[in-house]
């Protein structure tokens, strides 16, 4: 009777690979998305630094920023968009050390699931957390002032680059995670990147105002590519092209390093 | 029939300059016990992974259930069941997601996963917490929960890596049926474990492995042969006359006895001799001084085999590994039921 369950799963397996890589995906990330059912606070935590952001920016350091031709919320709200994203990427890393630590990791790699299935799954919800969240910010920024002025579609638009933008570092994250593997460490070490980045780009202030140096940095960064192109995408008067292209392909950049090199780091890990 | 259900040739693995694997031949035929025997870093925990496909041998091959580790990984996967040394359970499921879980990942499909991860929890004791998550478990919860989950796909061959390790008493003779109920049922099982006496009563054979070498192999029966017959089991009231008493039994085997400085205690091999090695030694012992707190006449148990094998008892070569590797001290249960009994 053993011998029979077995050769059927075996059987089933290879004519529907692609079913399995995908029902397996979601496997996990029902598992990762009920940790909030039964943890709610571990949500609202996550969204309690967002929203402190936003009044921060808003009435503590706003009044001090000018940004021309913009009121400074809105240009405000799409930095906190992608920053949201980006520091929700960082329970990505985190979420895996966790699995590796516990020895969840172990059995995954022991059972005949898809072996993309674990960090797919990780993503996938840690994107849905993100969306969940930035949802919760849009109407935080809505009354704090904030407004689209473009419309429906180019507003859904930007929403949706600042989550793919999110889950691109997702895989940097779940890189640095499966490499580091200490919960603690790879909080530690996850600033080290997402602060720089997040912080020296135009997310909060125009680039105008920093020395030369830091300017060059920051214009070359992903994060103000990205942020650019959700304005261009929530401000109405701004060429929406250029920036949109840039940071698409900043996504697919970063997706194809980190994709392979996260998976291999997962296959491998010890 | 025909090809054993577990079977490696000359597994070599190595981890920088520390060889985990130095050659190791094993062989388990189906629906029976290999019980691997070993202090922490002997080489067990490698073996296992190595076996499960999570990691790859350097040298040498191993084949599951008909299947190669290395080339036929994927199917092996789908023929094997695997607990490893901590409960690899999500706190914030409920048991029964947690096995559901691993059964949709075994590709059962909903309603089989449900159906079974009902069967499993209701086998294992645990229908009643099956809607409570898992970070409410006490410690043997939470490991025949691993274990439900290890099953639930129908393995033919089961790995479990140190099952009861951190189990208090009760928890592991349950366990134990548990186990050997599975065994009934024709199911191939590869245990490693520190406890002597869990590889006395759960396997069919025995491999004992030490520093990543086997070094001996059969039945419990044939490795405790080794010791041969009964022995006697001095334990000395003053540890500083450790010496003396050794020096005052020493002759009266002629392979020698084990002691063992840790427990103040020494074992003699009494052979079929038992009764007059008893009464000469204790006169001996008399004529010397050495006040006694134990002594005993019994049958050998695997720790008088590994202290035999490797020189030093089970649970200082255990110590040494745990130096090594940093894991939580484990205490007492692998000295047997021998001593105390008397």
């Amino acid at each position: 009777m053993t011998t029979v369950a077995v050769e059927k799963t075996a059987e089933q397996s290879a004519p529907t690979r692609l079913t399995w890589v995908i029902s397996d995906a979601w496997v996990i990330t029902k598992r990762n998305l009920l940790q909030y059912v039964r943890i709610p606070s571990l949500l609202v935590f996550s969204t309690v630094q967002p929203v402190m952001f936003v009044l921060l920016f808003r009435y503590v350091f706003g009044g001090a920023i000018n940004v021309p031709g913009v009121r400074y919320v809105d240009f405000l709200m799409p930095g906190i968009f992608v920053q949201t994203s980006v520091f929700g990427a960082v329970q990505t890393g985190i979420g895996l050390a966790e699995d590796l630590s516990k020895g969840l990791i172990d059995r995954f790699r022991s059972l005949p699931m898809a072996r993309s299935a674990v960090l797919a799954g990780r993503t996938a919800s840690d994107s849905v957390r993100n969306l969940f969240v930035i949802l919760l910010m849009t109407g935080v920024g809505y009354l704090v002032g904030f407004r689209f002025h473009t419309g429906l579609i180019p507003a859904a638009g930007a929403i949706l680059l600042a989550l793919a933008f999110g889950h691109a570092f997702s895989w940097i994250s779940a890189s640095i995670g499966l490499a580091i593997r200490d919960v603690e460490s790879v909080q530690a070490a996850s600033f080290v990147w997402i602060f720089p980045l997040t912080f020296a780009s135009a997310a909060f202030v125009p680039v105008q105002g920093m020395p030369g140096w830091l300017q060059a940095f920051a214009k070359a960064n992903p994060v103000t590519i990205t942020v650019n192109a959700m304005r261009s995408l929530t401000l109405a008067h701004l060429p929406v092209a250029r920036n949109l292209v840039e940071s698409i392909a900043w996504i697919a950049g970063l997706m194809v390093v980190f994709v392979p090199l996260a998976v291999r780091r997962y296959r491998q890990s010890v | 029939m025909g090809e054993p259900a577990i079977l490696t040739e000359g597994l070599r693995k190595r981890f920088g300059n520390v060889v985990a694997l130095d050659g190791v031949d094993l062989q388990a035929e189906q629906g029976t016990v290999l019980g691997l025997l070993g202090p922490n870093g002997a080489g067990k925990t490698t073996t296992v992974r190595i076996l499960t496909t999570l990691l790859p041998p350097d040298k040498g091959r191993a084949s599951v259930a008909g299947y190669d580790v290395v080339r036929d990984a994927e199917s092996l996967r789908a023929a094997i069941g695997l607990a490893g040394q901590y409960a690899a359970v999500d706190e914030n499921l409920t048991g029964f997601e947690n096995v559901e879980m691993v059964g949709r990942l075994y590709h059962l499909g909903k309603v089989e996963a449900r159906r079974r991860a009902n069967e499993v929890l209701e086998r294992f004791g645990l229908a009643q917490a099956a809607h409570r998550t898992a970070k409410t478990y006490s410690g043997g919860m939470r490991r025949r929960l691993d274990l439900g989950a290890s099953l639930v796909g129908r393995p033919l061959v089961l790995f479990l890596d140190e099952p009861t390790s951190g189990l208090d008493p009760r928890s592991r003779i349950g366990l134990w049926d548990l186990i050997r109920e599975l065994v009934r049922e024709g199911t191939t099982l590869l245990l490693t474990t520190q406890y002597l006496d869990e590889a006395d009563n759960l396997a069919h054979r025995v491999a004992v492995i030490d520093e990543g070498k086997l070094i001996a192999e059969g039945t419990p029966e044939e490795l405790k042969a080794r010791v041969g017959g009964e022995v006697v089991e001095i334990r000395v009231a003053d540890r500083s006359k450790l010496s003396d008493a050794l020096t005052a039994v020493f002759s009266l085997v002629p392979g020698g006895a084990q002691i063992d400085n840790q427990e103040a205690k020494i074992v003699l091999p009494a052979g079929e001799n038992g009764p007059a090695l008893t009464m000469e030694a204790l006169r001996r012992l008399d004529a010397a001084g050495v006040p006694l707190a134990d002594l005993a006449l019994r049958r050998p148990t695997l720790d008088d085999v590994f202290l035999a094998l490797t020189g030093r008892a089970a649970e200082q070569a255990e110590e040494n590994g745990q130096a090594k590797r940093g894991r939580r001290a484990r205490r007492r249960q692998a000295t047997g039921d021998g001593g105390d009994a008397a």
